[in-house]
Formats: structure tokens, sequence, C-alpha cells
């Protein structure tokens, strides 16, 4: 599904350097978890993958199903089928939650040469999915992530997954800012999307996360490179020890 | 006192192109007084406080400059399909067989032209009569030299509520034509008017609009001055407020080579309420100017000025607006905004805010912006399939949605937002 090889990156404006060589492979229908300190580059490797400005990719590739993603618009990107839930989602105010769903099915619906979805079948499909993660009317109406709650946020981020339906899905720190039970609610959603023809990268810095999306892979990051890969008990190892044993164990 | 020698050449020559129409009725002596107010002013120059971001220069020459017109043809008219009361006049010429008849329920409707010889007439009170007490403190010569020059215009007369609204549409045919319209509007207590205007009008065009509004009575007015690249026009807006009366201007600007839109309002009766709003989106050789002079006059007043203009490749849009609040004018409620959306780094926006208080209970606020478009929103629209032209014009209107919120009338404002879209689809610039 998700091919990343050798990646380096580097930030357009400064000659800084922040991915030095990242290798990833995730197969159909997997989850994978990349975690990691601070500074590591977890959340610039979403961004790059997903297409945001201000990064330079100075060797590798990365590919989604083998189409080389790296030259491709962010647009496209997603019609080609990856998502990322942000970090931090971003306020729109003047453009409406439900105008920005639309707009985005329909785009992506076009962009594979499919039918848009008439306004009476989009209502009610995200009508149902909304009801799963609990999302009222009124928060459809208002305007993209204004005024919504840290947990409102990011169960608009998983509404807006669960309506594109994508194949590949980041997720970055979609934990952060979020108490129990709403990560348990962005959990289900999240789980409830788990199929054999979708795979997921799941950022984050704390173990507590992957008790609700179990991961298949676990990925320890550092300095821009992935310098750990095992199963889920990695992650129970960092939880317990922290990184600085790991980090001298491969330094 | 004597005029400068600049501005009194600039002035012999324009009125040497100019002759006061003929007559001898109620119009020709407030023709005269507003020639001599004009001369008195001079023509504006760029040296006046409220010309330096707009050069009148084009305004002033005696000859029109040449401005093609310009054949859209690829989409419907505005307000096409919706009842209302057509009154056309091409370069500034009535053209009867285009209009409806004058005749509608609970207004009168007569033209200038046909009746200003009659000894009295209702318009005597207002005609070149708002416009020189909005002659005071700023000068607005160019508003004397429509009332003194004016060939034609609409006088209505509204002493109930108007059956349908009065769509005044201007054609430009003549690539010289240079049109000077004055409307008079008079609304009696508790009378309603919706009015409309569209169209370029002619190569240049200068229009005058009084709006005398009695107790209760309700004035909308929706402007789109249409969609011609060359065409110089300038407007002014005067209206006065009676208590609890409402008015609510919206003006939609799109192309035009220089245009300086002045509105002046008074709001001399408790409890008035008067909304100005306009939408502008400019490319290239464009610039257009908002002048605006709100007066709060009596008690508990409420005024809106909500001007918005996105700007590219060059583009240059003014605003300079002011709320006055006079001696005694408590709880009164300003508020004004203007911003503009710079799509590149050529484009420019000069505002010039002002706010005037004379008493101590009053709510007023004023903000300005310049900026260009959120990068950040559009990498998360376009991360969700978006195109990126698509989700820069989604980001536009969004940007344009407070001003597009000022009109009462839901369908308009929705085929306003369908024309932005369309423009903003013809013009899409960064990509």
């Amino acid at each position: 599904m998700l091919e990343i090889n050798n990646l380096h990156v580097k930030l357009e404006e400064e000659d800084k350097v922040i991915l030095r060589g990242v290798d990833l492979k995730i197969g159909p229908g997997e989850v994978h978890a990349i975690m990691g300190p601070n500074g590591s580059g977890k959340s610039t490797l979403s961004y790059v993958l997903s297409g945001r400005d201000g990064y330079e990719v100075t060797e590798g590739s990365a590919t989604l199903d083998g189409q080389e993603l790296l030259e491709m618009e962010p647009e496209e990107r997603a019609a080609a089928g990856l998502f990322l839930a942000f970090q931090y989602p971003v306020e729109i105010p003047g453009v409406g939650n439900m105008t920005f769903l639309r707009t985005a099915v329909n785009a992506q619906r076009k962009a594979r040469g499919e039918d848009e979805l008439s306004a009476g079948d989009f209502l009610k499909i995200v009508r149902e999915k909304a009801k799963t993660l609990k999302i009222d009317a009124e928060m459809l109406k208002r305007p993209v992530n204004v005024g919504f709650s840290g947990g409102e946020k990011k169960r608009n981020e998983i509404l807006q997954m669960a309506m594109l339906e994508p194949r590949m899905c980041i997720l970055d720190e979609t934990d952060s800012g979020l108490d129990v039970d709403a990560m348990k609610l962005v959990a289900d959603g999240v789980n409830a999307l788990r199929s054999a023809g979708r795979s997921f990268l799941v950022i984050t810095h704390y173990q507590r996360l992957l008790d609700h999306i179990k991961p298949d892979v676990v990925h320890i990051m550092a300095a821009g490179r992935i310098i750990k890969t095992g199963g889920p008990e990695l992650a129970l190892e960092v939880e317990s020890n922290g990184y600085a044993d790991i980090l001298n164990e491969v330094g | 006192m004597a005029l400068p020698k600049a501005k009194e050449d600039a002035l012999a020559a324009r009125l040497a192109a100019l002759t006061l129409p003929a007559g001898k009725g109620w119009l020709a002596a407030l023709r005269s007084e507003a020639l001599a107010r004009l001369t008195a002013m001079g023509l504006p120059a760029r040296r006046d406080e409220y010309w330096r971001y707009t050069d009148p220069t084009s305004l002033n020459v005696p000859e029109a400059p040449v401005a093609v017109r310009f054949e859209p043809g690829d989409e419907a008219e505005p307000f096409d399909g919706m009842d209302r009361l057509k009154i056309v006049f091409v370069d500034g010429v009535f053209d009867a067989a285009a209009s409806d008849d004058l005749t509608l329920s609970g207004v009168t409707i007569e033209r200038l032209s046909q009746t200003g010889g009659k000894d009295i007439h209702w318009a005597q009170g207002l005609y070149g009569q708002l416009e020189t007490r909005g002659q005071t403190p700023v000068a607005r010569p160019l508003a004397a030299l429509n009332s003194a020059f004016a060939t034609d215009g609409v006088l209505i007369h509204v002493t109930g509520r108007a059956a349908k609204p009065v769509s005044l549409i201007y054609v430009h045919q003549s690539d010289t034509s240079d049109a000077i319209l004055h409307h008079c509007v008079k609304l009696e207590a508790g009378a309603s008017l919706t009015l409309l205007e569209n169209g370029p009008a002619a190569a240049r065009f200068s229009n005058v609009l009084e709006v005398d509004i009695a107790e209760g009575a309700q004035f909308h007015h929706i402007r789109l001055q249409g969609r011609d690249h060359q065409r110089r026009a300038v407007t002014h807006l005067f209206a006065r407020l009676g208590a609890r009366s409402e008015m609510r201007s919206f003006t939609l600007t799109a192309n035009g080579r220089l245009t300086r839109n002045e509105a002046v309002v008074e709001l001399t009766g408790d409890e008035g309420r008067a909304h100005l709003a306009g939408a502008t989106v400019g490319d290239g050789d464009f610039h257009h100017d908002d002048t605006v002079f709100v007066t709060h006059a009596a008690v508990a007043c409420e005024s809106r000025q909500v001007f918005k203009k996105v700007l590219m490749n060059g583009a240059v849009g003014v605003f300079q607006g002011k709320i006055l609040v006079k001696p005694g004018a408590q709880k009164t409620d300003g508020y004004q905004i203007s911003q503009s959306l710079l799509l590149d780094e050529d484009s420019q926006f000069l505002a010039k805010p002002e706010l005037e208080i004379y008493a101590d209970d009053v709510k007023c606020s004023h903000g300005s912006t310049s900026g260009a478009i959120d990068e950040t929103a559009l990498f998360y629209l376009q991360s969700r399939g978006i195109p990126r032209r698509r989700a820069q014009a989604l980001l536009v209107l969004a940007f344009l949605a407070e001003a597009i919120q000022e009109i009462a009338d839901e369908d308009i404002a929705e085929d306003i937002r369908g024309r932005l879209e369309r423009w903003l689809a013809r013009h899409g610039s960064n990509g």
C-alpha cells in the first residue's frame, strides 16, 4: 500500500534537515504506529506525505499503490486515497462544515470519474456517520472547526475520514488534547473504519492511544530515521522505560 | 476664496464642454445653485484630503476616456426572472422600448427630464438638497457637478409598500459615452422600497442618488456595477434617515478601471438603522474606492459599514470611512470594518478609517485589515481533495461572506455568491 524509501527532507526556508532516510512499508489492512520523542520528524513525515508546502525532498520516494506521491498536488494525493488527520485541525471561518464536506466528497468523486452525490444522498450518509461519532446537527452547520473544542475537532477529522473513505490514513497525534472519553470515541471511530483494504499510520507520543487502536507494527523514530521496529510490545517498552534506553541501545 | 490656478483651469476646461440643460422650472434654479457650489469648490485634485488615494483626473477631463464595452454573454443578467419594474438607460439615455410602464402600486415614478420644467414639484425639497448637506465637512464637487448637469434620472415617491422592486438598468453601448444621471427617492412614513441598480452605464458614469427616508420607512438598495473592464464611474449615495427607519445598501463591484463610490448617510431620527456594505473583486488594471461618511445625529441609532475587497495582479482598493457621532447622539452603535484580501504581492489596499465622537455613551468599533490568503487553510482544504482553485474560491467567498450577509433577500445573495464564484473561476490566479 504505502512504501517509503530512503526519504530525506529538509525545510525549504532554512537549511535544516528533518528526515534522514526514512524507510517504511505498510501492507493493505495493516495498522502501523510511529512513536518518538519531540522533534524526531514524525509530523514532518505526515506533512511531506500529504503535500504541505515548505519542505524539500532531497532524496528518496514515497508511493501509494505504486503511484509516486511526492510529485502530486495535495488534492491529487487525497484523490489517490491518502488522508491526513491533522494534529491541529484548521479553523475556517465562513465555510460551513457541511459545504466543506460535500465539496470534498464530490471533488474526490469527480477526480475518480464518479458521479457527484446528490444533496439528499449526501445528507443521509453524513447524518448517519456523524451520529456514530456523536457529532450533532449544530456542529455540521457551524463553520469548519470554528469554536469547536479539542475533542470536537478530532471527531470532525474522523468524520471527514469516514466520508472520504481513504485507503491510507495517517493520524498525526490524534490523541493530543483529548480526555479519556474523547480518545475512546475517536478510537472507536477509527476502529470502525478498519478493513482489509485500508491501512493506518498512527503517529503518537503515548502508548495509551494504542490501547484503543491496536497496531500490527510499531516503529520508533528519532533524529529523522526509524531506529527500531517491532510489535505492540515495543510501545509498552517505551511507556515503561521512556525513549532513552532505545536511543542508547541503537545509538 | 479664489481657487488655485490649476483647479480653475481644470474647471474651466470641464465647464466649456458642458451646457446647462435648458428649462425654466423648479429644476433650473437648483441646477444654477449646484453650478455655483461647484464653481466655488473646483474639481477634485490629488492634493485634496479625500482624493489622496484616488487620482480624479480621468473623472475631471472634459471628454470621457474611451472605454470599450464588454460583452459578458456567459451569464444571466442580474435580477433576471425577478418580478421588478425595469427602467433602462442606454449610455445615460432613457430607453422607453426596453423599459416597463412607470406605474406601480404604492409608488409614483417620474423622469427628471420630463418634470424639471414644472413650476413646483415634490423633488424640489430633495434634489441637490442632501447633496448640499453632504458637502460639509467634506467637499464632493463631482456630486455638485452631477446636480448641475444631470441629463435625466428618476424621481420616485413612495407612499406605501412598493408592490415590487424598481430596477434601474444601465446599459453601456458607446465607447465614448459620458452619462450623468441623478435620482431622488422619497419614502413617506412607513413606506418601503427596494431599489436595484445594475450595469456599467457608460464609458464614464456619474450617478447621484438622494434618498429621504421618513419615520419607520425602509429602503433596500442593491447595486451591481456590471462587468465592463474599462469603464469609469463616480457615484454618490446621499441618504437621510428618520426615526426608526432602516436602510440597507449593498454594492457588488467586479472589474472597472476606476470606481469611486461615495456614501453619505445621516441618521437624524432616533433608533434609525443604516447598513452599508460592499463586495469588490478586482484583477489587474482596477482601482476601486469606497468613501463613506456616516453621521449619527440622533439617539440609539445603529450603523454598519462592511466593505471587503479581493485584489489581484496589481489591483488597488481604497477605503475611507468615517463615523461621526454628534453631541447628544447617545446610545449610538456604530460598526465599521474594511478588509482586503490580496491574492498577490502586486496588489494594494489603502484604508483610512476615522471615528469622531462627541457623545459619551456610545459603542463604536472599527477595524481594517489587509492580508493574504490563509495558506494553512488552503492546504487543509486541498488535503481533503478540493482542487486549489476551488479551495481558494471557497476561502475568498468566506472572506466576502460578512458583506454579502448584509443583503436581506436570500435569493439575491445566492445569485451574487454565484457571480463571485464564477468570477473567481475565471480569474483564478496563484495556480
